[in-house]
C-alpha cells in the first residue's frame, strides 16, 4: 500500500476505474495536456488518449451539458469544473436537466455522471476561488452531493459516486489535497454513498463536520483532551442525502451537538442539521447545538481569509460552551 | 457543389423547392415520391388537428398550458422524416408534430400537457427526450449524445429542436461551439417562428439570418424556407447523412411563421396585428402542399374530408384514453428522483401518506 496524499489517490482511482471500465470518460478544462490545475488528472491523458481524457473549450455550462447528454447515452462522464466558483454557470444544468431527468421521464432516461470541483478556501487562491456551495446543491432534489476528507476516503468515495446510478457532485476540498497523506490501499473500493464515517468515539459531544473542517476538528479534540472533554466526531461525507442516523444515533448518547462548516452560516446544512435533530432527538439534548461556520459574507480574498475560515480555537470555543449547560 | 456550398448563409440565399402555388423551383423534380408526400400530407392533418384540439381542451379546462405547433408542421414533419429509428431527437417545448413523426403516441403528448410525467416517458427504443422548458438549455445534450456516440463508434445522430429565441442564449452558444470542436453528430433546428412570446425576430439578434451564426463556429448553417417540406427535408437529410458519415455538425434555420400564440396563457393581440399575419397566411405549409398533391390529382375536397374525418375519429378516441388514466400515485412522486429512494424520500412520503 503506497502513502498518497488526496490528489494522487483520486488520481489513482480515476486511472483505475478508467481501466476496469471502457464507459468511463473524463472532459473539462486543462484536464488532458496539463493533466488539471491541481494535477488530479496527471497522466492519464497519455494513458487513455485524447478522446477519453478531454481538453474542452472554457464552457462550464457546456462541459456539464454535454456530460449528461453522454450519460443519457450510456457513458460514465466524469466532468471537472476547474473551480467551485466557475460552478455556478452550471447551476442551471442541474437543477433543471441533471437532477431531473430520471423523474421527468419515470426512469426511461437516466444520467449516471460525477462533476469533479475542487471547493472551500484555505488556500489563498484568487477571488472566486475559495467557495463553499454545498448548501445549495444538497437543496437541488436528484443528486447526491459526496465530500470526501482524507485520501483513502476521496478515493472510495469517488469509485463509489463513479459507479452510482444518479449524477453526483463531488467537492474535494482543495485545502487537504496535499495536506494528508495515509495509506491508500490499491485496487477497487468502494465507501458507500449516504453513511457517515465515525472519526473518533466520545462520551461528551458531537461534532459533526465534512471535508477540510474534519481535520480542523480533530485539532479542536487535541486541544480538548486536557480539559477532559471527550468528543465524539462525525464526518457525514455525503451530504445529500445525508445520514440521518449516525447523526441521531450519536446525539442520543451524548446529548450535545456542535455543527461546523465553511460555508456561510444562514441557511447552510448546520440549521438543517439542527433542524433534523429537534424532529428526530429534542429529548435527548442537554445544551442548545452551537454552529461554527463561515460568514454571511463574500468569501474575503486571501490577506482577510483567516478571518473567515473556521479553526480549532472556534470550535474549542463551542464546545466548551455547549459543555457549559 | 453541395447543398451547404451552394446556399452558405454568408451568400444570404435561402433554399427553396416549392413555391407557394405549389409548384416546383426547378427542374429537378420533388425529392420525395408522390405515395411519400401524400402520407406525410396526411400526417399534418393529423397533427394541426391535434394541434387544435389541445388548444382547445386547455380552453375547456381539460389540459394546463399548451404551447400549439400551428404553422410550423412542415418545419417538424421535413426534419423528422429524414432521421432514422435510432436517431435521437431533444425537443423544445412546441413539438407535438416532430414527436408524433419519431413514434411518440398522441396520447403522451396529451399526457405531459395534462400534467401528468408519464407524458415524458417516451416508448423503449424511441429516442425523444421530455421537452425542455428552459429555453436553449438543451442543444448541449444533444451534442454530448452525439459526441458519446462518436466515442462509442456508433452511426446515429441527434437533432435539437428550438427557437429563435433561444439563440440568443449562453448554452446555444456553447453547444454550437463544442459541436465545432469536437465535429460532433448533431443537427441544430432552429425553427425561427418570429417570435419568443412577443419579442420579434430582429430583437433577438442584429445578425442578418440565423443560419450565418453557424460560420463563426465553424459549422455548415444554411437557411431554407420552413413552411417548405421538400426544402426542409432535403437540407436536414443532407445534414443527416454527412453527420452520420463523420462530417460534423450542422445548424438549419427553418423561416417559418407561428400562427398560434406562443402558449395557451398568452395573447398575441398585444403584439401583432392582423396586418402583420396576412402575408404569412398564403405561406401556411399545408396550403402549399395541398396545391402541389391538388397538381398532380391526389388532393380533392373529397381526400381532405375523409383525411379530417379519418383523423377526428382517432384523436377522440386519443382524448377519451388520455383522460381516462387516472391520477398518479403517491408514489410516483417520489420514486424516480433516484434509482433507490433515499431514507429522507421514504419519511417525507410515508409522512404525506399519512396526511392525505
Amino acid at each position: 500500500m503506497a502513502r498518497l496524499n488526496m490528489v494522487e489517490a483520486i488520481n489513482l482511482a480515476l486511472r483505475e476505474e478508467m481501466e476496469r471500465d471502457k464507459r468511463v470518460v473524463v472532459l473539462g478544462e486543462d484536464v488532458g495536456r496539463e493533466g488539471g490545475v491541481f494535477r488530479v488528472t496527471d497522466g492519464l491523458q497519455a494513458r487513455f488518449g485524447g478522446e477519453r481524457v478531454v481538453d474542452t473549450p472554457l464552457a462550464e455550462a457546456g462541459i456539464v451539458g454535454t456530460a449528461m447528454g453522454m450519460a443519457l447515452y450510456g457513458l460514465r462522464p466524469i466532468a471537472e469544473i476547474q473551480f467551485d466558483g466557475f460552478l455556478y454557470p452550471c447551476l442551471d444544468q442541474i437543477t433543471n436537466h441533471i437532477g431531473r431527468i430520471r423523474n421527468r421521464s419515470r426512469g426511461r432516461f437516466t444520467c449516471p455522471l460525477v462533476i469533479r470541483v475542487p471547493y472551500g478556501g484555505g488556500i489563498h487562491a484568487p477571488e472566486h476561488h475559495s467557495e463553499s456551495p454545498e448548501a445549495i446543491l444538497a437543496h437541488t432534489p436528484g443528486i447526491k452531493v459526496v465530500i470526501p476528507s482524507t485520501p483513502s476516503e476521496a478515493k472510495g468515495l469517488l469509485l463509489a459516486s463513479i459507479r452510482d446510478l444518479d449524477p453526483v457532485i463531488f467537492l474535494e476540498p482543495k485545502r487537504i489535497y496535499r495536506a494528508i497523506r495515509e495509506e491508500v490501499q490499491e485496487g477497487a473500493y468502494t465507501i458507500p454513498l449516504g453513511k457517515a464515517r465515525l472519526v473518533q468515539e466520545g462520551r461528551d459531544v458531537t461534532v459533526i463536520a465534512w471535508g477540510a473542517m474534519v481535520r480542523e476538528v480533530l485539532n479542536a479534540a487535541e486541544e480538548l483532551k486536557g480539559d477532559k472533554i471527550d468528543m465524539e466526531i462525525i464526518d457525514l461525507r455525503t451530504i445529500s442525502p445525508m445520514d440521518v442516523d449516525a447523526i441521531i444515533t450519536s446525539i442520543r448518547k451524548t446529548g450535545r451537538a456542535v455543527v461546523v462548516h465553511e460555508a456561510p452560516k444562514t441557511c447552510g446544512l448546520g440549521a438543517e442539521i439542527i433542524a433534523l435533530i429537534n424532529e428526530k432527538a429534542f429529548l435527548s439534548l442537554q445544551a442548545p447545538i452551537e454552529r461554527v461556520t463561515g460568514f454571511d459574507i463574500p468569501m474575503p480574498l486571501l490577506k482577510s481569509e483567516h478571518y473567515y475560515l473556521p479553526n480549532p480555537k472556534r470550535v474549542v470555543a463551542a464546545v466548551k460552551k455547549v459543555m457549559s449547560f | 457543389m453541395g447543398l451547404f456550398e451552394d446556399y452558405h448563409p454568408l451568400k444570404g440565399k435561402m433554399f427553396q423547392m416549392l413555391k407557394p402555388d405549389g409548384t416546383l423551383y426547378s427542374e429537378m423534380g420533388a425529392p420525395l415520391n408522390d405515395q411519400e408526400t401524400l402520407q406525410l400530407y396526411q400526417k399534418m392533418v393529423f397533427i394541426r388537428l391535434a394541434d387544435q384540439k389541445a388548444l382547445m381542451l386547455q380552453r375547456q379546462g381539460r389540459m394546463g398550458t399548451y404551447a400549439p405547433v400551428w404553422g410550423q408542421e412542415v418545419c417538424q414533419v421535413g426534419s423528422a422524416y429524414a432521421l432514422q429509428r435510432g436517431d435521437w431527437v431533444f425537443p423544445a417545448f412546441r413539438e407535438l408534430a416532430a414527436s408524433l413523426m419519431m413514434g411518440i403516441p398522441l396520447k403522451t403528448v396529451y399526457l405531459y400537457w395534462m400534467g401528468n410525467e408519464e407524458g415524458s416517458r417516451a416508448p423503449e427504443g424511441i429516442n425523444v427526450m421530455p421537452v425542455s422548458i428552459p429555453v436553449g438549455t438543451h442543444p448541449l445534450h444533444a451534442v454530448g449524445t452525439a459526441w458519446a456516440a462518436k466515442i462509442r463508434g456508433d452511426k446515429i445522430v441527434t437533432i435539437a429542436y428550438f427557437g429563435d429565441g433561444a439563440t440568443s442564449k449562453g448554452d446555444f452558444h456553447e453547444a454550437m461551439n463544442l459541436a465545432g470542436v469536437f465535429k460532433t453528430p448533431s443537427i441544430f433546428f432552429c425553427q425561427n417562428n418570429q417570435f419568443a412570446i412577443s419579442v420579434p425576430r430582429k430583437i433577438q439578434t442584429a445578425s442578418e439570418t440565423i443560419a450565418q451564426k453557424s460560420v463563426a463556429y465553424g459549422v455548415d448553417g444554411i437557411q431554407v424556407d420552413g413552411n417548405d417540406l421538400f426544402a426542409v427535408y432535403t437540407a436536414t437529410k443532407e445534414a443527416v447523412d454527412k453527420a452520420r458519415s463523420g462530417g460534423g455538425s450542422t445548424l438549419i434555420e427553418g423561416v417559418t411563421y407561428r400562427f398560434g400564440p406562443h402558449t395557451t396563457a398568452d395573447d398575441p393581440t398585444k403584439y401583432r396585428t392582423d396586418e402583420e399575419m396576412e402575408p404569412w397566411k398564403p405561406l401556411d405549409p399545408l396550403v402549399r402542399l395541398r396545391l402541389y398533391l391538388k397538381e398532380r390529382g391526389l388532393w380533392s375536397d373529397d381526400v381532405e374530408k375523409r383525411l379530417t374525418e379519418e383523423a377526428q375519429k382517432e384523436i377522440d378516441q386519443v382524448v377519451k384514453e388520455a383522460e381516462a388514466v387516472p391520477v398518479p400515485e403517491v408514489e410516483d412522486i417520489f420514486k424516480y428522483v433516484f434509482a433507490e429512494m433515499t431514507p429522507q424520500l421514504k419519511e417525507q412520503m410515508e409522512y404525506l401518506k399519512a396526511t392525505l
